[in-house]
């Protein structure tokens, strides 16, 4: 199907984005919001769901079928946890596939750099010294960003002083050395208050219970600086493909580019794991479907992460809170269940197809 | 206005001079081979000039200190290419020639039909324009070297450096680039400034050789007062003949040790 893909110029020889994957990206995130809004304990149609959706548009003239309760589900319950979803989604896969670029790293994803294991350590202290106190869990995105923030400014700084800050390796390296460091403090901690262990465990394994359109609220500006600014760069990250002396030697400020892409990319993931926990391979399997069908130019690749993660994780939570219904699945399960094996395939196919 | 011009030029790399007090000024469109042994400090002069490593002394290119000028600015007056650059197998063609367009656009700033046009350009004078479409992965050695200047020729500079354009083509390959460059050099009005191994080739096509050895110059000039069999001995620590004729111009032969002996003896 790659192939025939590919041979069908689907592949964006051309530059830029091909009206085709265009309107694929469109359709898909919009019928994966469509299933999130319809499917759960009361079914409530998706003629109906547009109908609601429509009379809320003035001069339609379109009333809606809905009771105050199916109303309150739609608006308090679904529609909150839909637009998380792609908020969290899009940030988590457009992240990857920046980290990806700016390492020229295939494996590269929002968690290196120690971004996860701080955010993870910051939740586990707050969890964990807050005993249960109604405050703590007020506090708890913001402790994981700090800690996010933290672990990526201690790996930069890590890496820049033993490579100058040029090679993508060093700063690799100095990730994952942050990160275990993190792990085991976070580890220690969690190991030491054993009555709060399961709170530890549910937030690492990641949810997108919400509290409202609360938590949309205060990831919304995070997330919308990030997208911004990540799609501003990414003709700039196909530059960087050339490496670092070539990409200078085309007039790019490497060293700049790299520092605004990685804060960025950041910010955004610190903000939305904070709120939905560690959800994993997001970032990973994404980009990587996109490069392997659609083209390997991150003016392809960024843009249509953002859709086609909001879509994924959308569809992600859905499987999370139906299969096991009334019971859920913390949503990194699903995502690791379809993603492992998923990107085993992108592991054989990355001999051929590099970011 | 001189397109490039060097005075005194020093590079220390990790705390080793490199490059020694060198001095070099080219005229507009002229050729200037760079020519020494492994390590003679030819590829750092090149990085040098393109603003990639800090220097002592002056380098002005159309009369503006590099140092002095932004990387973008740079990146307008000076094309630099590679020895072995980076080709990202899955990217197409023209998606590469593309990446030569960077200095004429703004930040943030997407390509336009023009800079496609342009490269499209660009890919026509290199005889390459029916594989704008294939990926670098799938293209010969002599196929991706065009890739490397259709960049270059995209970069629209004036002054092109070429480190080793040609090592790891065939003869065959070899002379097309080759050709290749010459043709541009005539038809864009460029200046040319190469570190070159083969010293037939360099001979061949170089206005004027400079030869370089342990970060100094130690002869400039016409190839046919550079290219001695003294100056190969010295430098290279090579026996060469130097065969030279109207036709065939100058071709710098190697001789084996034992048939150097017999010609001494």
């Amino acid at each position: 199907m790659i192939g025939a893909l590919r041979a069908r110029g689907w592949a964006g020889v051309g530059p830029g984005l091909t009206v085709p994957w265009a309107f694929a990206a469109v359709s898909v995130l919009l019928g994966s919001a469509l299933l999130g809004l319809g499917i759960g304990p009361v079914g409530l149609g998706f003629g109906p769901i547009a109908r609601e959706i429509a009379s809320h548009i003035p001069f339609l003239g379109v009333h809606s079928s809905f009771s105050g309760s199916e109303d309150a589900i739609l608006w308090q319950l679904r529609a909150p946890r839909v637009v998380l979803g792609i908020l969290v989604g899009a940030m988590l896969a457009s992240a990857g596939a920046a980290y990806q670029g700016v390492f020229r790293n295939p494996l590269a994803d929002p968690y290196l750099l120690g971004a996860a294991a701080g955010a993870g350590l910051g939740a586990t202290l707050v969890i964990a010294y807050g005993h249960g106190a109604a405050a703590s869990r007020d506090l708890r995105p913001l402790a994981a960003f700090i800690g996010a923030t933290a672990g990526v400014v201690a790996a930069y700084a890590l890496g820049r002083s033993v490579g100058g800050g040029r090679s993508t390796a060093t700063l690799i390296l100095a990730g994952v050395t942050v990160a275990s460091f993190l792990t085991a403090v976070q580890t220690f901690v969690q190991q030491q208050n054993t009555d709060t262990v399961q709170e530890v465990y549910a937030w690492i394994l990641g949810q997108l219970e919400t509290s409202g359109w609360r938590d949309v609220a205060i990831l919304l500006p995070y997330v919308a600086v990030s997208w911004v600014v990540l799609l501003l760069h990414r003709r700039l990250l196909d530059v960087l493909a050339v490496g670092d002396e070539e990409a200078a030697s085309l007039g790019v400020n490497v060293a700049r580019v790299r520092l605004i892409v990685l804060g960025m990319a950041t910010l955004g993931t610190a903000a939305a794991v904070a709120l939905s926990g560690l959800i994993a391979f997001v970032g990973i399997i994404v980009p990587h479907a996109i490069r392997l069908l659609a083209g390997t130019s991150y003016r392809v690749v960024l843009p249509l992460s953002l859709a086609f993660g909001a879509a994924f994780l959308v569809l992600a939570d859905l499987l999370a809170r139906t299969v096991i219904s009334p019971a859920e699945l913390p949503i990194g399960v699903v995502t690791a269940f379809f993603g492992a094996p998923f990107f085993a395939v992108v592991l054989r196919m990355t001999r051929t197809v590099a970011p | 206005m001189k397109p490039l011009d060097l005075k005194g030029v020093s590079v220390a790399l990790d705390g080793s001079r490199v490059v020694e007090d060198f001095s070099l000024s080219v005229e507009a469109g002229e050729w200037v081979g760079l020519i020494g042994p492994n390590g003679a400090g030819k590829t750092t002069v090149l990085r040098a000039i393109a603003g990639l490593v800090p220097y002592a002394g002056g380098i002005a290119v159309r009369g503006d200190e590099v140092a002095a000028l932004s990387r973008r600015e740079v990146a307008r007056r000076i094309a630099l290419v590679p020895q072995s650059p980076v080709l990202p197998p899955d990217m197409s063609m023209l998606e590469y020639v593309l990446l030569g367009r960077t200095p004429h656009l703004g930040y943030a700033a997407a390509l336009g039909a023009r800079d496609v046009d342009s490269c499209r350009l660009a890919l026509g004078r290199l005889d390459a324009a029916h594989l704008a479409d294939r990926r670098l992965g799938s293209l010969s050695g002599g196929e991706w070297q065009r890739a490397v200047l259709a960049r270059a020729m995209a970069q629209d500079a004036g002054l092109i450096l070429l480190d080793e354009p040609t090592t790891a083509l065939d003869v065959g390959a070899q002379q097309q680039v080759l050709e290749l460059i010459a043709r541009l050099r005539s038809d864009a009005g460029l200046t040319v400034v190469s570190a070159m191994h083969d010293l037939t080739v360099a001979g061949q096509y170089a206005d004027r050789l400079v030869l370089l050895d342990g970060g100094r110059e130690v002869a400039s000039g016409a190839p046919k007062d550079v290219l001695t069999e003294e100056h190969v001995a010295r430098h290279y620590g090579a026996s060469v003949r130097i065969v030279s004729d109207e036709e065939t111009g100058i071709a710098v032969v190697p001789l084996r040790p034992r048939h150097a002996e017999e010609r001494i003896g």
